[in-house]
């Protein structure tokens, strides 16, 4: 365009304006980058496992990340303090910020009293890899598991985070689970606020 | 609402949308010219409808590899072997969506890549300039970058080139179309500088090889 301004250049990051989430990239360009993610934690790693955790590690990064920057821009600075608040906040805004549509179904877990699950036909992340017979239950959505263990770390909701291939009949690909399973303080809290 | 304010409204999207359709006129004037029909090679990109995944990931990526390698250098160097393997792939979708036909030179692929390929990936355009007499080596000029959204280089990792990935990607884009280039960075905005700017060497021009001998 003719006659752009430049931008103007701030000497510190944290006075620069944060701008409202519309620049866009194209879905290639982030599954060429996660791809490339995993490819190097491959080389670091001897089992599944560790790669697993070193997926969810980054995820957690960005996890944390991502709450400072939603809780400033979406929600006014105003911070949950209750489990389903959370969880909805994950499920819709978290969610609809990172992968442009709401979570497909959040669960409340039936065995358990501290478990909740967030269900995704096709996540993301896992949409242009597959997985070899050999790596077994490996799942990419480890690094989702970690953004979403982030977000609930960084607002006071520690919780063990998984994801899980759930197979799904009449359907080719499973579905993704992510499994949330929340400490025994977040039980309690909860049910002492009432 | 009043018929008034009804009218203003209406009149106010009329100029806008003329406003839009001149745009339109001049931005599709001017691709006619250069030549490029990439206008509609966009419609065929799925659109990640918010970058800050994209920025976040990346930033994930870089704080892996610090805590890993230690070294800047080491870094820098694994970030662009990083972009080499991409850029390898990265060329295939490339070519199938943008139906560009194969460039007569040198100057005519660095505007490409600027234009289009920029545009396609990462959702902005780099501008080409400082040609050289030769034709063989250029600068693009990258004013908005999606990569460096948050970012601030501490003092310990001040000679971290943070975005090397890019870098790394037309390297490997680039030999991929028998193109062997040496890709630095001139000017970093995380270092201080006003733009990024990236000076793509052309070394030579590999010809394509036959990958099976006649005789066998």
């Amino acid at each position: 365009m003719i006659g752009v301004g430049k931008i103007k250049q701030y000497t510190n990051v944290l006075d620069r304006p944060i701008g409202k989430g519309k620049q866009e990239v194209s879905l290639s360009a982030f599954a060429f980058l996660f791809s490339e993610l995993v490819q190097y934690n491959q080389t670091q790693v001897d089992n599944i496992a560790e790669l697993e955790r070193r997926l969810e590690d980054a995820g957690y990064a960005v996890g944390a990340r991502v709450l400072e920057l939603l809780c400033h821009r979406e929600k006014g600075n105003r911070r949950e303090t209750r489990l389903l608040g959370i969880l909805s906040f994950i499920h819709s805004t978290v969610w609809k910020v990172l992968f442009g549509k709401v979570a497909d179904s959040l669960e409340k877990g039936t065995e358990h009293e501290d478990e909740y699950m967030i269900s995704e036909k096709e996540l993301l992340v896992n949409r242009f890899i597959s997985i070899p017979k050999d790596m077994g239950a490996f799942n990419c959505g480890a690094f989702v598991a970690g953004i979403v263990r982030g977000v609930l770390d960084n607002s006071g909701f520690p919780a063990v985070v998984t994801a899980h291939f759930v197979p799904v009949d009449g359907q080719h690909r499973p579905r993704t689970t992510i499994l949330i399973k929340f400490a025994e303080e977040v039980l309690q809290r909860e049910a002492r606020l009432g | 609402m009043t018929t008034a304010k009804q009218s203003q409204v209406t009149k106010n999207a009329r100029t806008v949308r003329m406003q839009w359709l001149m745009d339109e006129i001049v931005t599709g004037f001017e691709v006619y010219r250069s030549g490029f029909r990439f206008q509609s090679c966009l419609d065929f990109v799925f659109w990640l409808k918010n970058a800050e995944l994209f920025t976040l990931t990346y930033g994930a990526i870089v704080r892996q590899l610090l805590t890993d390698l230690e070294e800047v250098e080491e870094v820098n160097k694994q970030l662009d072997q990083m972009g080499y393997n991409i850029g390898v792939r990265l060329v295939d979708e490339f070519l199938e969506k943008s139906n560009v036909s194969s460039c007569v030179d040198f100057k005519e692929t660095a505007e490409v890549i600027a234009k289009v390929g920029f545009k396609m990936f990462l959702g902005v355009t780099a501008s080409v300039s400082n040609w050289d007499s030769e034709g063989t080596t250029c600068s693009l000029i990258l004013e908005d970058n999606p990569l460096v959204d948050f970012v601030e280089l501490p003092d310990n990792c001040q000679g971290l080139y943070y975005c090397n990935i890019l870098s790394g990607v037309i390297r490997g884009a680039l030999e991929m179309v028998s193109m062997k280039t040496e890709v630095t960075w001139l000017r970093d905005m995380l270092r201080g500088d006003d733009v990024f700017e990236l000076q793509v060497k052309l070394l030579k021009q590999v010809p394509e090889e036959y990958p099976y001998k006649d005789d066998e």
